[in-house]
């Protein structure tokens, strides 16, 4: 269904202008984070912080092998340890638990530990709970594996072989999703373009890696039958009843409880593993079970959380540069198993087309199962890599046309006067000014100088280049990404809301409860806190937050895909609108005067024009809680509301999937400037400017959002030049600690210059479009083309990440592999 | 394991006694024996800092050295920055004021450890030495700028 067709899009445009009407006095504001305080003072709460009575400590025995038959387990050594308190393998998951959720191919088992086999290098085999985690650790040192090696499979190309070793017998194959969708004629397109450009292109797999592990505490209460696990996962309703199914409890008997995480990026989204396991121990051992993962359980163990793909790319055009089609091809190893299908893909697809006017699309996907940990959630969820790919192919057009890339992108960019704009998958586009984002940028970054400084400096022989790169950055998906895959899927959901409960005490207090969330980073509390200040007139930090339990929680999706700001804003509008109804009537009957007469100003509501006949919300709450007979007639007592906010713009795909729907609708747009010193002796990669604009629509917090940037941006520095998991022959992943595996550290981080247009979307609450992944989609594509500037004189054409200081080396010498 | 030693730690000023193994950690004894929850641990081999305190005045990895190490020693935490619901000290506004706290992980080990920057180069405004200053602490979230420019405006 195109945009034109969609019954609500006219409606909901229309009530976003009048709601719009008014002028902003909290939202667009950049006040300090209503958590700060608590987190400076070292009171966060974080999982490992949380203590319970009688709580004891799990440790996991990790296999050592990439693919093996596990013959047997002799714990008897360990159960002979004091303190140790039980030892679990995969006979008591067999036992008592079932497999573990997933969104992947049916004949795809995960456990939470091993059932006789193990599949990669890491995977859980057995685990010990004891008195305390050391303990613990010491009995897994005594727990005896007999495993029967059998042949691992790590080149998703040799694992798609017939003759290839299987990882699931069941799936009888390792290529768990093949398929081709095409929109528009695309082969003929290409066939009479006069020019393309081709590459084959290497993604590789690295992760998240915040800084504070997966953790949970099971707390399993024999009396009611409750299993609570205290988590610091992402989502506490969407898919909780799919836990509950593999504790095998009934729904309404499983608690999740948010804690706070430091830090996500996606990789916490949908934690099943570590809380499955924390209540399934509980359980077993009938006491509090706290597991909290180490950094090599982390990197052995929980989801590798990016992509891992090999693309063969191709891009038509005129030689006027019009862009006119782009052919795809990629094969994604996911590893063993297949948490959330090929969900990323569906990120892909959202903006595959980027900002540019590319009017047909072909996409074949290969999904692949080898001896690898399977791939999760991180950043940019699939949609950072197809950038790369994409704004790869733009720069090696712009050199096969011998033009100035930034004018190549300018002549193909949807214009101001193109939105809604449809792209070919279906998806549209919301709203958008690119030109407007250009200008700033170039301003920003004083490009023309940096040009004429490189060349300069050029003459000179130094190895100075200069990375231009635009993004796409969508935000809010629908559910709908995750099965369109499929002519007949066997599940087909197409809700992902968000709630919110407002309640104002009697004394005029305001507490706001979210409901698939906690603190992650992010600044969930400041974004509530100042829709309620924009609501109600309040000082936003007056506001309290809370995160309901899975047992209170109203429905909810959780913060994904750049979708919490949007959803929990909508969601508290709603709530707060109708409190602030149901206000305006307890004044307006108390003041003898029309509702349409009221505003909401300085923490009261007053007759407009006269602020002297006003009620203070202390006032108006007091009444609504203790003075029934002074409320209009047939009021209920009390002064709060809940409100669920759907995906406001969605609609299903077509039958043959030649249109995919509205599946990520509202759409920022970014472009990075990054100028580069190589030294080609050392490999090091030095800043000398880097500046980004973005336009997220509608800001809530310009300084907290600029971190958003800087940070996804860094993030993506690591993605670029440093980050990847390495394997052995063996499938044994070398680089398990941070010794080996770096992180961008405060030396390896730009100075960054950051600019914002505002375009709001016209179908969000407030305008508001997401901003929490647009840095990382960025950064990849950039340093490609920056380093690839700098080294002009050795013909380079980057093609893999990350790109590391002994390439950079080998290029300058004229050595190491050159793709095509 | 079951030998232990006698140690006696002061933290944040305050004494704390107990019998310890010998592996047992610096950070395992501020988190679990003396219950000060503000230092974290990310890696527990050494490279992120994200459990860095004051030893003595200087910044050291607590989970890099044992209990027994620490005998007789000062230890400084997070905990010693404000008073406990008191305002809180200027760097910690600073933090706040520039943005410079996302989940706030490695912050309590990035406030000791710009504290003891700002103690050793007092007025030093130059962003190299800054990000030096600060650079035995990974964090994963800021991009790390936001939290140079706090740094930096206490100069």
């Amino acid at each position: 269904m195109s945009i034109e067709q969609h019954p609500a899009a006219a409606e909901i445009a229309l009530e976003t202008r009048l709601k719009e009407a008014g002028a902003r006095r909290s939202i667009g504001k950049s006040i300090n984070r209503v958590e700060d305080p608590r987190f400076l003072r070292g009171e966060g709460r974080y999982l490992d912080d949380i203590v319970l009575p009688h709580m004891t400590h799990a440790a996991i025995v990790r296999s050592p092998h990439a693919h093996a038959r596990i013959v047997s387990i002799d714990a008897s050594r360990a159960e002979a340890l004091p303190g140790v308190v039980r030892v679990v393998t995969g006979a008591d998951v067999t036992e008592h638990a079932a497999p573990l959720p997933s969104f992947g191919a049916a004949g795809i088992i995960q456990h939470m530990i091993a059932v006789h086999k193990v599949r990669h290098y890491g995977e859980a085999v057995a685990v010990v709970v004891a008195e305390d985690r050391y303990i613990a650790e010491d009995a897994c040192d005594l727990i005896d594996v007999v495993y029967e090696p059998l042949p691992a499979v790590l080149d998703p190309f040799a694992a798609s072989d017939e003759d290839a070793p299987l990882l699931h017998d069941a799936l009888g194959t390792n290529v768990a999703y093949e398929r081709t969708f095409t929109f528009g004629d695309v082969d003929g397109t290409f066939a009479r373009s006069p020019r393309k450009v081709q590459a084959r292109l290497r993604w590789p797999r690295s992760t998240a890696m915040p800084m504070d592990t997966n953790g949970a505490i099971g707390d399993y209460d024999r009396g009611t039958g409750v299993v609570t696990v205290w988590a610091n996962s992402m989502n506490f309703t969407y898919f909780q009843w799919l836990l509950a199914a593999c504790l095998k409890v009934p729904t309404s008997k499983l608690n999740v409880v948010p804690v706070a995480a430091g830090g996500s990026f996606g990789s916490k989204f949908f934690m099943h593993k570590v809380p499955c396991l924390a209540g399934f121990l509980s359980k077993l051992v009938g006491r509090p079970v706290k597991y909290v993962e180490d950094r090599i359980d982390h990197i052995v163990n929980n989801d590798h959380a990016g992509s891992d793909r090999h693309y063969d790319a191709e891009l038509a055009f005129d030689d006027d540069g019009t862009f006119r089609a782009l052919r795809i091809r990629v094969v994604d190893d996911y590893g063993a198993y297949l948490q959330f299908g090929t969900g990323t893909h569906g990120n892909s697809l959202s903006q595959i087309v980027g900002p540019y006017r590319i009017g047909e699309v072909e996409y074949s996907l290969q999904a692949v199962l080898t001896n690898k940990n399977q791939q999760g959630a991180y950043r940019g969820f699939g949609a950072e890599v197809s950038n790369w790919v994409l704004e790869r192919l733009v720069d090696f057009a712009a050199r096969d046309l011998g033009v100035d890339r930034v004018e190549l992108r300018r002549r193909n960019l949807i214009g101001p006067d193109e939105f809604p704009y449809r792209t070919p998958t279906g998806n549209i586009y919301d709203s958008g000014n690119y030109p407007g984002v250009v200008e700033k940028v170039l301003e920003a970054s004083d490009y023309t100088g940096w040009v004429a400084e490189r060349d300069r400096a050029r003459a000179e022989g130094r190895h100075i280049g200069i990375g231009v790169v635009a993004s796409q950055e969508r935000s809010v998906f629908s559910s709908t990404e995750f099965w369109f895959w499929f002519d007949e899927p066997s599940f087909t959901p197409t809700s992902s809301p968000e709630s919110a409960s407002l309640q104002i005490d009697p004394t005029g207090q305001i507490t706001v409860t979210l409901h698939s969330q906690a603190m992650w980073g992010n600044s969930p509390e400041t974004v509530v806190s100042q829709v309620v200040a924009e609501e109600f007139d309040v000082d936003p930090a007056s506001v309290h937050i809370t995160y309901a339990d899975s047992q209170h929680a109203l429905p909810g999706t959780g913060p994904g895909g750049s979708r919490f700001t949007v959803m929990v804003s909508g969601a508290v509008a709603g709530a707060a609108g109708e409190v602030k109804d149901k206000m305006r009537r307890i004044v307006a009957h108390k003041l003898e005067v029309g509702e349409e007469d009221l505003e909401f100003r300085d923490g009261g509501v007053n007759v407009v024009g006269s602020p002297d006949r006003a009620m203070s919300i202390s006032d108006i709450a007091l009444t609504a809680y203790m003075f029934h007979l002074d409320l209009p007639a047939g009021m209920e007592s009390g002064l709060a509301a809940q409100s669920t906010y759907d995906h406001p713009l969605t609609t299903l795909p077509n039958d043959d999937r030649s249109d995919l729907g509205i599946f990520y609708p509202f759409v920022g747009h970014a472009w990075h400037i990054a100028v580069v010193e190589v030294d080609v002796e050392t490999g090091k990669v030095k800043f000398l400017r880097y500046a980004a604009v973005h336009d997220a629509g509608t800001i809530v917090n310009p300084k907290t959002l600029d971190g958003q940037v800087i940070g996804g941006t860094v993030q993506g520095l690591g993605t670029a030049l440093y980050e990847e998991y390495l394997y052995d022959d063996e499938g044994r992943v070398r680089n398990e600690t941070f010794e080996y595996y770096h992180l961008p550290s405060s030396m390896d981080a730009p100075s960054i210059t950051v600019g914002h247009q505002e375009t709001p979307s016209p179908y969000t609450a407030y305008g508001i479009k997401g901003a929490g992944e647009g840095g990382r989609m960025l950064t990849p594509a950039i340093m490609s083309a920056a380093i690839e500037d700098a080294l002009s004189d050795h013909a380079v054409r980057i093609t893999s990440l990350p790109i590391s200081a002994e390439q950079i080396v080998a290029w300058a010498a004229g050595e190491g592999d050159q793709p095509r | 394991m079951s030998d232990t030693r006698a140690v006696r730690i002061t933290i944040n000023g305050s004494v704390h006694e107990a019998e310890v193994e010998p592996r047992r950690t610096l950070a395992d004894f501020i988190r679990e024996d003396a219950g000060l929850k503000g230092t974290h641990l990310a890696c527990e081999h050494g490279f992120c800092g994200n459990c860095n305190v004051a030893f003595d005045g200087d910044t050291i990895r607590s989970c890099l050295m044992f209990a027994v190490q620490a005998d007789g020693h000062e230890i400084e935490t997070v905990e010693a920055l404000c008073e406990p619901g008191g305002a809180l000290s200027e760097l910690q506004q600073a933090f706040t004021d520039h943005a410079a706290v996302q989940c706030g992980y490695c912050t309590p080990a990035m406030l000791l450890t710009a504290r003891e920057f700002l103690r050793d180069h007092p007025g030093e405004t130059d962003e190299e030495t800054i990000r030096e200053g600060i650079s035995s602490v990974v964090c994963r979230c800021t991009g790390y700028q936001q939290i140079v420019d706090a740094i930096r405006s206490l100069a």
